[in-house]
């Protein structure tokens, strides 16, 4: 490994380093808020290395990782989410007695293992970071112990464990069939080959990442999951954690080539269909918020599969520029559910009833959040699922680009359902909560902000991922 | 900047509106009356600015533009242009927010910010709907123009108003998605065959492709702007969102949101796709057809006020499918003025049964009459708009429906003559409006207070508008007539297969064959023309 291979993973070093750092400071010293800051400096620093890495180009570092300007904005949006969640972190835990640090230090460590994934190009290092990825999320929905959260996490640790053996399997049956774990060789003796053996293997491999994107039929974790971590955790898992498993499966296949896999591509379809209806059909019972926006989120994940099966350059666009929005969109969402939920049941709706009376600002960034998971002009999640159709027509999936089509026009009924609900005059025993703290009016407007702007004015954005973040 | 400044001016001053609304109830609604009633005045030194201009007749020419880059990425253009057509219509658009707010005035009494920042920002969307020239602006405008209507009715709605956005969120979500599939299919077949991406209208305009392609284009946009005007078959959620709406959500409902279905045909239906809507347009006329006469036999049915309007205005809009696949001079002008004239009498209907309501707390006809003996400021009022409704002459809608027929006329005889019934039905209806509920015996004893100086202020406006369109159409006429001859340009062929369809007909219209070849001459000659004309605007324009 030469030098300029350590500047390319700088930000996954800085990463890991802070996660020591923070390991060894609260062996020392406890400080909720030192540790807060330390956290958010040092993702401040990994962020603000990314340019750095960019510098040294596109390039393999070791056979395990690869540092392109694909992996760099996918760290960035990865870092960008967690800074959100651990300022979220703090609010949430600030009221909370116990012991709080290990939090944020689980924190650096799931973001460490979600920017491996978009790292990586080797099957052991996709094993790796997902594994990190998995172990921290399993403790972080677990943490604060009460009973629903244990719940929580053991379901997670049982359905992680089961997609991780489905994720071994398929790796091991695609090493058996063509001898190597590299991507690249992998799509090099794959192309052409079609052996059942190897479509079963990638097919596993499929099984287990879908399992992490919560895509039905393997989604039954998620809205119990949802409801059950605490808020920031839940911001988390439907954010970053998406975040990484979407873009080593998009990096992965697209160099596979699943368009060149019938078979692939027939289960991928099925799987985003069903995503789709299943996720907004179910979403429309839902009478708990993080329920509907945990179906809400696998539906979104099977529109992101409409453009990870087209093809083109449009395609990485669409789903990079989609993961941005979304990941915007949701961390806003949970983020005002951190300062709207009471000590009552996790995303119930008497939360939210009145909320434009109760806290208009707070109504407005969440009004603002719905709009765009809904898909509505003005908000990122509009022109995102443009973006989307548009990958989708451009490679004339018709039927995919009609579920699509179908499926949100179900679903943005919910999201302005919840909207309304915000707006009933507030029942006389809606539950008082205090002002929302400085920090988290701040992180809030930003998001808010960033919603706005990548609906009104996108150009920048596309001009970035298109330029840096394409896939060869 | 004219054009954006007319959408941002609107939803500005629904953000100030909401803003301010703490501080009171008058804020909010002097707000936006005055933000609106500036623009009016400002549009019109703008209309008459323009009317002046020496090209102001020549057709091709926009009156403004804006042109500038939004996402180069997918040649997306912040493209927006007004000319004849556009002006009109936005012009209707804050005629219409003005009834709108001052009916509610007294009617709406809760969570006036956000009531007024709902009006002004559909106002603005449909503004934006009118004014874009890029298919994304445009599908941008269309589906911002939803949100707010939904709120609109669903939280100042009446009692079963959850039933009526969820029908109507679903009909037009489902509808608008359509049209954006077919965008997005033009888009790339356009893009594949010249090599240049773009949602531009006029780099749109003739795009290639095979016949069965064109049809199923077509009918993406055809399904989305027919749920919207509503054609007979895809109406069923207008009476029930009309009978839910609050009276200011009515009046947009009927004034401006149906009339965003008939611009999106005239402007970018027939012009995009002119083989296929060609072939289809005997389908089309026939439905305006059923639809003229079908509604107008359900309007006399009904016992509900708001409901009987609602089938009224589908009626109407019949007239308007019928004029606008008719493609012809006549016939397209007429659309126009009914789309104006209707905007104006049906909005006044609307308005006139919520100050019923108020006062009656019923929309029940059967509970009704006699109420003309208490207040007959209102019943003059009522009467003369019941009779706009079933086209008598001198005021607007007879000038429309008249147009239309004459068009129609010339392109198919039989189609007509049925579309004339529709005065005779229409007639039934408007007298037996009356009859029922100002006229007969006050049986029920109503005493109630007749309008005062804001709702007969109201009432004048509407008054002077629909006679000044009734008796001297001539300046809308004027106004509307180049850029109907620029868009008829766009699609020329259309008549050379309306005779080929209706061929065996020539003779009994003979004056059809004349019309024809002058159309074909435009073609021949502006078709080339006129592209080059709009760049050469665009560089000097606004």
């Amino acid at each position: 490994m030469s030098g300029a291979d350590f500047v390319g993973i700088l930000p996954l070093a800085i990463l890991a380093a802070a996660a020591v750092l923070v390991l060894l400071v609260l062996s020392v010293y406890r400080s909720h808020l030192l540790t807060c800051i330390l956290t958010l400096l040092s993702l401040a620093a990994a962020a603000a290395s990314l340019p750095v890495a960019a510098s040294v180009g596109p390039r393999g570092v070791t056979i395990l990782l690869i540092s392109d300007g694909y992996a760099l904005f996918y760290t960035g949006i990865i870092l960008a989410a967690t800074f959100s969640v651990t300022v979220l972190s703090y609010i949430f835990l600030r009221s909370r007695p116990g012991r709080r640090e290990e939090l944020y230090l689980l924190l650096l460590l799931a973001a460490l293992g979600a920017a491996v994934l978009v790292f990586s190009s080797h099957f052991a290092s996709l094993f790796l970071g997902l594994e990190l990825l998995s172990s921290s999320l399993f403790v972080l929905i677990a943490y604060p112990r009460g009973i629903l959260n244990v719940e929580a996490g053991i379901k997670y640790l049982i359905l992680a464990s089961v997609s991780t053996a489905f994720l071994l399997f398929g790796m091991s049956l695609v090493y058996a069939q063509l001898g190597t774990m590299e991507f690249a060789r992998i799509a090099a003796a794959g192309r052409g080959a079609g052996g059942a053996i190897l479509i079963a293997g990638l097919g596993l491999l499929a099984v287990g990442l879908a399992f992490k994107l919560a895509l039905v039929p393997f989604h039954m974790w998620a809205p119990d999951i949802y409801q059950g971590a605490p808020a920031p955790v839940t911001a988390f898992v439907a954010s970053v954690s998406k975040v990484g498993a979407f873009g080593v499966l998009l990096r992965f296949f697209r160099l596979a080539g699943v368009q060149g896999h019938g078979h692939l591509f027939l289960m991928f379809t099925l799987i985003a269909i069903a995503s789709m209806f299943g996720g907004n059909l179910l979403a429309l019972l839902q009478g708990n918020v993080r329920r509907l926006l945990a179906y809400s989120s696998i539906s979104h994940l099977g529109y992101l599969l409409v453009a990870f099966l087209a093809s083109g350059a449009l395609s990485v666009t669409a789903v990079t520029f989609y993961l941005l929005a979304y990941t915007a969109t949701i961390v806003a969402a949970f983020g005002v559910a951190v300062l709207v939920e009471g000590n009552g049941a996790a995303g119930a709706i008497a939360d939210y009833r009145g909320l434009f009376w109760r806290r208009p600002w707070t109504a407005v960034v969440m009004a603002g959040a719905l709009f765009s998971l809904a898909g509505i002009p003005l908000t990122a999640g509009f022109i995102g699922k443009f973006y989307l159709i548009g990958a989708g027509a451009g490679s004339s999936l018709w039927l995919l680009v009609l579920a699509l089509v179908i499926s949100s026009g179900i679903g943005v009924y919910y999201y302005l359902r919840l909207i309304v609900i915000m707006y009933l005059r507030p029942e006389q025993t809606a539950p008082e909560t205090a002002p929302a703290p400085w920090s988290g009016s701040l992180i809030l407007g930003a998001l808010f902000l960033a919603i706005l702007w990548l609906g009104v004015y996108p150009a920048p954005w596309i001009d970035m991922i298109q330029r840096n973040a394409l896939l060869k | 900047m004219i054009l954006a400044g007319i959408i941002i001016w609107l939803a500005g001053a629904g953000l100030l509106a909401w803003f301010f609304s703490s501080r009171g109830d008058g804020w909010p609604r002097w707000i936006t009356l005055i933000a609106l009633i500036l623009q009016i005045a400002f549009l019109a030194g703008l209309w008459i600015g323009y009317a002046g201009r020496s090209d102001f007749t020549t057709p091709g020419r926009w009156l403004a533009e804006l042109d500038l880059p939004w996402i180069p990425a997918l040649g997306i253009r912040l493209h927006m242009a007004m000319d004849g057509i556009s002006l009109l219509f936005v012009l209707l658009t804050d005629f219409l927010g003005v009834v709108a707010v001052a009916a509610s005035w007294q009617g709406i009494r809760n969570r006036l910010g956000f009531f007024h920042f709902n009006l002004m920002w559909i106002l603005a969307a449909i503004a934006g709907v009118f004014l874009a020239l890029d298919l994304f602006l445009f599908y941008f405008f269309w589906e911002l123009m939803l949100v707010p209507l939904y709120f609109i009715i669903g939280i100042w709605g009446h009692e079963n108003r959850i039933y009526a956005t969820l029908k109507f969120f679903i009909f037009t979500q489902a509808s608008s998605l359509l049209m954006l599939a077919a965008i997005l299919g033009l888009y790339f077949i356009h893009g594949r065959s010249t090599g240049v991406y773009t949602f531009d209208y006029s780099g749109l305009l003739g795009t290639p492709m095979t016949s069965v392609t064109e049809l199923l284009l077509m009918l993406g946009f055809f399904i989305a702007f027919a749920v919207k005007l509503p054609v007979i078959a895809v109406h069923t959620w207008l009476p029930d969102a009309h009978t839910e709406a609050p009276t200011a959500g009515s009046v947009i409902l009927a004034g401006l949101v149906l009339k965003v279905g008939a611009y999106g045909m005239i402007r970018f239906l027939v012009p995009l796709f002119p083989r296929a809507t060609a072939s289809f347009s005997l389908i089309a006329m026939g439905l305006g057809v059923a639809g003229i006469i079908y509604a107008a036999i359900l309007a006399f049915s009904q016992t509900d006020l708001k409901r009987m309007i609602a089938y009224t205005s589908i009626s109407h809009m019949g007239f308007v499918l019928l004029g606008i696949f008719a493609w012809n001079q006549l016939a397209l002008e007429g659309a126009i003025v009914i789309i104006l004239a209707h905007g104006i009498s049906t909005g006044a209907l609307f308005v006139l049964v919520g100050d019923i309501q108020d006062r009656t707390h019923t929309r029940n006809l059967d509970k009704m009459g006699g109420l003309w003996s208490t207040m007959p400021r209102m019943g003059g009022a009522g009467m003369l708009f019941a009779l706009a409704s079933l086209g008598l002459p001198g005021l607007g809608n007879f000038v429309g429906e008249f147009l239309v027929l004459l068009g129609a006329y010339q392109v198919n005889v039989p189609l007509t003559v049925l579309a004339s019934l529709g005065f005779i039905v229409s007639t039934i209806y408007a007298l037996w409006l009356v009859q029922k509920t100002f006229l007969g015996e006050n049986s029920r004893g109503w005493k109630l207070p007749d309008y005062n100086l804001r709702e007969s202020g109201i009432m004048a406006a509407m008054i002077a508008a629909i006679v000044a369109l009734g008796i001297y159409p001539q300046p809308v006429l004027t106004t509307a007539k180049a850029a109907v001859e620029a868009l008829r340009a766009y699609a020329p062929r259309y008549h050379a297969v309306i005779k080929d369809d209706a061929g065996s007909r020539e003779s009994a219209a003979p004056g059809q064959a004349g019309g024809g070849a002058q159309a074909l001459a435009a073609q021949a000659g502006s078709r080339d023309r006129l592209p080059e004309e709009n760049r050469s605007t665009a560089s000097g324009g606004s």
